[in-house]
């Protein structure tokens, strides 16, 4: 990990004749449902922390609760301003804390820097175990804030639940406000939006490459679908897919060297494998039917994907090299949009159930099924690169918005945007 | 249901190419204007009512040494008619579009420097990019229809537009209905 990283900048790219400020609203967090058992925590506002300022108003460990908390799993406590306020250098007194109802505590501290940059410094400790659970130093510009607390609070949350944070990921959507659409990056908590892309004319499907470091997405700035593959540090596009017909639905093969995409140069819509730049083209599928959608599982070896071979859209999986098609799911007759789990062990989808789309979630192990929401116009869900949480794109009281929902359909958040509609998420990888 | 209104790009930039009085002659036509001087058989705005052979808009132009291209945006001629429209879920041309799709294969047939893009469309129910597969459906099943109708294959291209285009946004079948929609547009157009 290198705290000094500078936050990456994104380019503005504008399709169409218009100018634009660089302005973009941010989305707006709302924690709609939490955990049934939340880790009680103490972060005790690290001395110092003032003169970094804050962002949209929260403090450096402001940030790190409200991460912890949207989570679903922990449970900020209120401390009360101690005296002399405690450091991770301060000597911990357990029965304190347990006291005061915390399983754990961290413990920090801001020094500023004679170069103008500072110094951060915290340690976690488990309440409960009264032992110390380690603890990072960072050097960071004011800028740096958030990416600082994000990291603060994965740390805390691998920590104390066994399993990586996502605070530091980013998530990719698309905004429609009027006719315009933008492709924007956020950070996962919907805070530090950037514009990646804007058009007058739609975009959709972005998917991150495995690193996380280009999205490829669908653009119909050429009045027919197109697929583009986006650097974004630099803003540089290239065109990946543009055959004659529809180019669509496209998926990076996990070690980024591939992509997926439903191409219909040669008639209907039929799976194709290609390098990311068009080149290298070789076909996947050979049906009469719509075969779209296609994800790779995690091991590379099987391509999941929708198609209506059997008369209504099913999902499907074949071997990424090639071979024949085995149906994956049998209840109802429309299932699309697969989306397999970090682990390959689940299968995530938009499942037509009595007029609503919903998002279910198959054991691939025992094939049992869950619908995990309750909204009915779900569509394009994504796991969290740690597999707990899947965002999706719903329509709430006629608007569009993100929200997410835990494995376990306990913990919900929604992000919406100040104005126009949110659709098409896709959440980015672990950031190295 | 009426014909689709296009992108501000106009269709007759082919025609003014060629023949600058076919570029007049379709501008100063005013849609309200020529409803009125229609021919019996080509003044209903469903396409089923463009029944009568006759009125092939071909022959006018050809006539009157205007370009064919001009009938495109004639609102006399069922060339101008752009549009077909598709059941829940299904992708077979409609009988009642039968006259319109051969007027528009003729039309290709006889000028071969034409070019038509076919964009497919679908409501906004389910998946967006399975939608892109029902829209790229109804697009190819209109221009097989064209090509067995002695239209190129070389001179069409089918696409989809999904669920992304609707004409109408309104929840309900009746826009619904709208939006499973084929739509031909030809050089310039696009």
């Amino acid at each position: 990990m290198n705290p000094e990283d500078p936050l990456l900048r994104l380019a503005l790219l504008f399709v169409g004749l218009f100018v634009s400020a660089a302005a973009t609203a941010q989305l707006s967090i709302e924690i709609t449902g939490a955990g049934a058992q939340r880790i009680p925590i103490a972060i005790v506002p690290f001395p110092g922390q003032e003169a970094l300022g804050s962002s949209d108003g929260q403090s450096l460990t402001g940030i790190v609760r409200a991460d912890l908390e949207r989570s679903g799993q922990f449970r900020g406590l209120e401390v009360p301003p101690l005296s002399p306020a405690p450091t991770e250098a301060s000597v911990v007194s357990y029965p304190e804390w347990k006291a005061r109802l915390a399983d754990a505590v961290v413990l920090g501290s801001v020094a500023a820097r004679a170069d103008g940059r500072f110094e951060v410094r915290f340690r976690l400790f488990d309440v409960v175990k009264q032992v110390p659970l380690g603890g990072i130093a960072y050097t960071m510009a004011r800028e740096q804030i958030r990416a600082t607390a994000h990291r603060i609070a994965d740390f805390v949350y691998e920590k104390l639940t066994g399993e990586k944070g996502v605070f530091s990921t980013r998530i990719a959507y698309v905004v429609k406000r009027g006719a315009r659409y933008e492709l924007q990056i956020a950070d996962a908590d919907g805070a530090n939006a950037q514009t990646a892309l804007a058009s007058f004319e739609p975009i959709i499907s972005p998917v991150w490459s495995p690193r996380g470091r280009r999205l490829a997405y669908v653009s119909f700035e050429a009045k027919k679908p197109v697929v583009y593959v986006h650097t974004i540090a630099d803003g540089k596009r290239q065109v990946a897919a543009n055959f004659k017909g529809s180019n669509s639905a496209p998926a990076w093969s996990p070690d980024g060297r591939k992509l997926a995409v439903s191409l219909s140069r040669e008639g209907g819509s039929q799976l194709f494998l290609m390098n990311p730049d068009g080149s290298g083209l070789k076909r996947l599928t050979s049906s009469s039917a719509i075969d779209t959608e296609p994800r790779f599982s995690p091991d590379g070896q099987w391509i999941y994907f929708t198609s209506d071979r059997g008369g209504s859209p099913q999902i499907y999986r074949m071997p990424a090299a090639g071979g024949d098609p085995q149906r994956v799911t049998f209840e109802g007759n429309y299932n699309v949009t697969p989306r397999i789990s970090p682990d390959g062990k689940t299968l995530a989808y938009i499942a037509r159930h009595q007029g609503k789309f919903q998002v279910a979630l198959l054991d691939l192990s025992n094939r049992q099924v869950t619908i995990l929401t309750d909204s009915d116009r779900d569509e394009s869900p994504s796991f969290s690169p740690n597999g707990r949480m899947i965002l999706l794109a719903t329509v709430i009281n006629g608007r569009g918005v993100l929200s997410a929902v835990s494995i376990d359909g306990r913990v919900k958040q929604r992000l919406t945007a100040t104005s126009g509609d949110v659709r098409e998420p896709a959440w980015g990888p672990f950031v190295d | 249901m009426r014909a689709m209104i296009f992108s501000p790009v106009l269709p007759a930039l082919a025609a003014c190419a060629v023949l600058l009085a076919a570029c007049a002659t379709s501008s100063d036509t005013q849609p309200g204007a020529a409803v009125e001087e229609q021919k019996p058989g080509a003044s209903t705005a469903q396409p089923g009512g463009a029944e009568s052979r006759p009125v092939a808009p071909g022959g006018v132009g050809a006539a009157a040494g205007v370009s064919p291209f001009a009938a495109l945006k004639d609102p006399s001629s069922p060339l101008s008619k752009r549009s077909v429209y598709f059941d829940y879920d299904k992708f077979e041309i409609q009988d009642q579009y039968r006259p319109l799709v051969e007027a528009h294969a003729r039309f290709l047939r006889d000028n071969p420097t034409a070019k038509m893009l076919i964009q497919g469309n679908a409501d906004e129910r389910g998946s967006r990019e399975y939608n892109v597969g029902l829209g790229q459906r109804r697009s190819e099943s209109l221009r097989k229809m064209l090509t067995l109708l002695g239209a190129k294959d070389s001179q069409i291209e089918s696409v989809s537009l999904g669920e992304e285009k609707p004409s109408c946004t309104e929840h309900n079948e009746d826009c619904w209905a709208k939006n499973r929609r084929d739509d031909m547009l030809y050089n310039g157009e696009f």
